[in-house]
């Protein structure tokens, strides 16, 4: 009778619209991992050597650690010796000076992606960096971005230009040891992006990164470094997509996140990462790193994620909330169709005097996903008059997808308070026939209610994205009842 | 406008409307009373056209189509407005952003231009103060966290602005206090009109009181026991069902226990 379960897959039939792949030369280690390769990537790199000698300290101590357990994750194991850790588009000259120099079939793969690089073609207002495979291929609005004091470039430049702020900086937040992906990922990493927001400057633009994994059998370990110091602001978007491919591919980056006193820092993603088919064949294992330190006072660090990718995600944005009256926030949206999994959530660590935490999570299930919120907050015992607040709502799509939440509350500190609130629902016979009812097609009235659950999380993302963030839920949630 | 031909309607196993017949014209207002559980909201969610319903037997055509073969927003777009008994909560979702995307569906399909959000808004404040509903609505989620009456309004409201030609309320009247309920009669009202047809299922006379209808019907387990004029509501207010239930036994014994 009525919208069944298997009408309401149909409509959860969704088709990746990234799958391309670009036919470029490229550069690409040989796969397998030990020390030589991490000398020859830092060598490749030109880095310093306090980098070097981090990296081979990652490493080390990477060897020491067991497989991470994966808790709600079912997944087979990795063969890190099949990886590549290196695959750099041939570039035509050493390094592009502008976009002019950069591979027009680059440009033109993201053009496909929806992301135009051109800056005349680019919306105003969005700084572009663009990581394929493991490379930084083009950051866009470098110059305005000077002028304020911005800078906003490849890891690799930073290393280059910028090594004490590096030194000073990098592994800061998430140490090497930190865990598996993390110790991995401070290994081998090679691109990824830099920031950092001088005293007082509110940076002029959005700033965004945009991944694309196109080799096959490469993995993407890239690292991203966000510093705000002293009264600076500063938004950024983060996108990534991968082509189709029958196998497994590994992402594991880290991102970290300073903010000094008084600074703000917004973080916001769509993750859309190739999932995998409806057979839960192939997709990305999205294993990723993402942590803030509120460093100074009354700094702000705000994470907006909306992850409708990857076959699985292990991720949780997380918030050291070291300076006193410091804020940490997190808004969720994960999607997981067919065969997807995803273990995702944030750890809230109050440190300082009445910090603050706000942490909603929606997650929709659909096919034979698995989604799985998993959160701390930890209030320490300095942490008078901290707060914080959960928000963990599941909506089922069918009766073979499933939804788990784990909160995990420690609190050190009698005069904080800790409010957690939670919810499981489906989308029901009755609000779809309500919304047909008035002349919305199923497909509509789906994509309605589900936009209409996730309200809370759209509500905090950049303007454009929130537009490209519906579009895709929507798109995951084609198909249609027939 | 309507014509229903020997409905028999299946929920499961069970026969739930076991041969209706109905017939509706452009201009008329019909009222269907009976008992709980008789089968009322049955066949208006029939008509409307949700699905678990088993159409086993009969037909439903209106304005000269077989409307069993359309999907609800077919239906909904071709003037078919079911005002529910119980109408739903959709979080997140703005009132007036649901109402528009259903209009601007209905108005396509009609070929008419789509209304931008500053038309809709003058149109749907109008129709706001028809039913002298807060602005205030304009900003709240579908049916969130509104009362019993107001979620009642609100199936008026959308009604009056999606014009509908056919017109099912179902116990529209229930739950609403005498103000409120002469407010719903007056926004029905403004909406007759000789291409209209308006099917009402209510509990109670009280509604008809407001609006006058020109046919009653007693809709008791499953079938239509009996039709006739506003006199008929009357004769039910003061009899109850029992005596077209169960002839036989002596008035004044319960009512509302049929079909359940
Ligand atoms: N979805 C359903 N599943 C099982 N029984 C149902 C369902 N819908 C209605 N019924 C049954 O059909 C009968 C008629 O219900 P309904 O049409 O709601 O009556 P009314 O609106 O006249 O009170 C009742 O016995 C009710 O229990
Ligand atoms: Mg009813």
């Amino acid at each position: 009778m009525s919208t069944t379960p298997h009408d309401l897959e149909e409509l959860v039939t969704q088709k990746y619209r990234h799958g391309f792949v670009t036919d470029i030369e490229s550069d690409t280690l040989a796969p397998g991992l030990d020390e030589n390769v991490i000398r020859h990537i830092s060598r490749i790199k030109k880095e310093p050597d306090f980098l070097l000698q981090w990296r081979l300290n990652a490493y080390r101590h990477w060897l020491t650690m067991p497989t991470p357990n994966w808790a709600h994750l079912k997944i087979a194991p990795i063969d890190y010796q099949a990886i590549s850790y290196y695959s750099a588009p041939k570039a035509r000259t050493d390094a592009p000076k502008s976009l002019d120099e950069v591979d027009p079939k680059l440009l033109e793969t993201y053009d496909k992606l929806g992301i135009p690089l051109h800056e005349r073609a680019r919306l105003a207002g969005v700084a572009v960096d663009a990581v394929f495979d493991s490379v930084s291929v083009a950051t866009t609005f470098k110059d305005r971005l000077a002028k304020a004091g911005v800078v906003f470039c490849s890891f690799s430049d930073a290393v280059q230009h910028h090594p004490e702020l590096i030194e000073r900086y990098l592994g800061s937040v998430v140490p090497h040891g930190d865990n598996y992906f993390a110790a991995l990922n401070s290994a081998v990493f090679t691109d990824g992006s830099f920031v950092y927001i001088p005293k007082g400057v509110r940076c002029p633009m959005e700033l965004s990164t945009y991944f694309r994994i196109n080799a096959a059998n490469t993995g993407q370990f890239e690292r991203t470094l966000i510093i705000a110091d002293e009264g600076s602001t500063v938004s950024y978007l983060e996108g990534c997509t991968a082509p189709m491919r029958d196998e497994n591919q590994l992402h594991a980056a880290v991102v970290e996140l300073v903010a000094l006193k008084d600074a703000n820092i917004k973080y916001s993603t769509v993750q859309n990462w190739y999932p995998g088919d409806e057979n839960g064949l192939g997709g990305i294992y999205n294993f990723v790193t993402k942590r803030g330190d509120c460093r100074g006072a009354n700094s702000k660090i705000s994470w907006t994620q909306v992850e409708t990718g990857s076959a699985i995600t292990w991720k949780y944005p997380s918030c050291i909330l070291t300076g006193d009256n410091s804020v940490g926030e997190f808004y969720s949206v994960a999607l997981t169709n067919h065969y997807q999994q995803a273990d995702t959530g944030t750890k809230m660590i109050h440190i300082g005097r009445n910090t603050k935490s706000t942490i909603v999570s929606k997650g929709i299930s659909a096919g034979h996903g698995q989604n799985c919120y998993r959160g701390l907050v930890k209030i320490l015992p300095g942490a008078e008059g901290a707060r914080n607040y959960t928000q963990c709502d599941s909506l089922l799509m069918g009766d073979r997808c499933g939804a788990h939440t784990f909160p995990y509350i420690e609190v050190k500190n009698s005069t904080a308070s800790v409010e957690h609130e939670a919810s499981t629902s489906k989308i029901s016979d009755d609000q779809l026939f309500y919304c047909r009812s008035r002349g919305i097609s199923q497909e509509d009235a789906v994509s309605m209610i589900v936009n209409g659950f996730c309200k809370a999380v759209f509500k905090e993302l950049p303007m454009e994205f929130a537009v490209e963030a519906q579009n895709l839920l929507s798109v995951s949630l084609e198909g249609a009842v027939g | 406008m309507l014509s229903i031909k020997d409905l028999h309607v299946n929920v499961g196993d069970k026969e739930i409307l076991k041969g209706i017949s109905l017939e509706i014209h452009a201009g008329e207002v019909h009222a269907i009373m009976g008992p709980n559980g008789s089968g009322k909201s049955t066949l208006s969610q029939v008509l409307a056209g949700r699905d678990g319903y088993e159409v086993v037997s009969g037909s439903i055509t209106y304005k000269d189509q077989d409307i069993l073969a359309l999907s609800p927003e077919e239906r909904a777009r071709e003037g078919v407005f079911l005002a529910l008994q119980y109408p739903v909560e959709i979080p997140g979702v703005n009132n007036v952003y649901l109402l528009k995307a259903g209009l601007n569906a209905i108005r396509k399909h009609r070929g008419l231009s789509e209304l931008d959000a500053f038309e809709f808004l003058t149109l749907i404040k109008e129709k706001m103060k028809l039913m002298q509903m807060d602005e205030s609505f304009l900003n709240r989620g579908v049916n969130e966290g509104f009362s019993g009456g107001e979620k009642k309004r609100n199936e008026i409201l959308q009604m009056a602005i999606l014009e509908p030609s056919l017109a099912l309320l179902d116990e529209t009247d229930s739950g609403l206090d005498i103000d409120a309920l002469k407010i719903v009669a007056n926004g029905v009202n403004s909406l007759r009109s000789p291409e209209r047809a308006i099917l009402m299922v209510t509990h109670y006379q009280r509604l008809l009181d407001y609006i006058t209808p020109d046919y009653v019907h007693v809709l008791a387990g499953g079938k239509i026991i009996k039709s006739g004029d506003k006199s008929l509501a009357l004769e039910l207010e003061k009899r109850g069902y029992d005596w077209l239930t169960h002839p036989q036994s002596q008035k004044g014994t319960t009512t509302g226990a049929i079909g359940a």
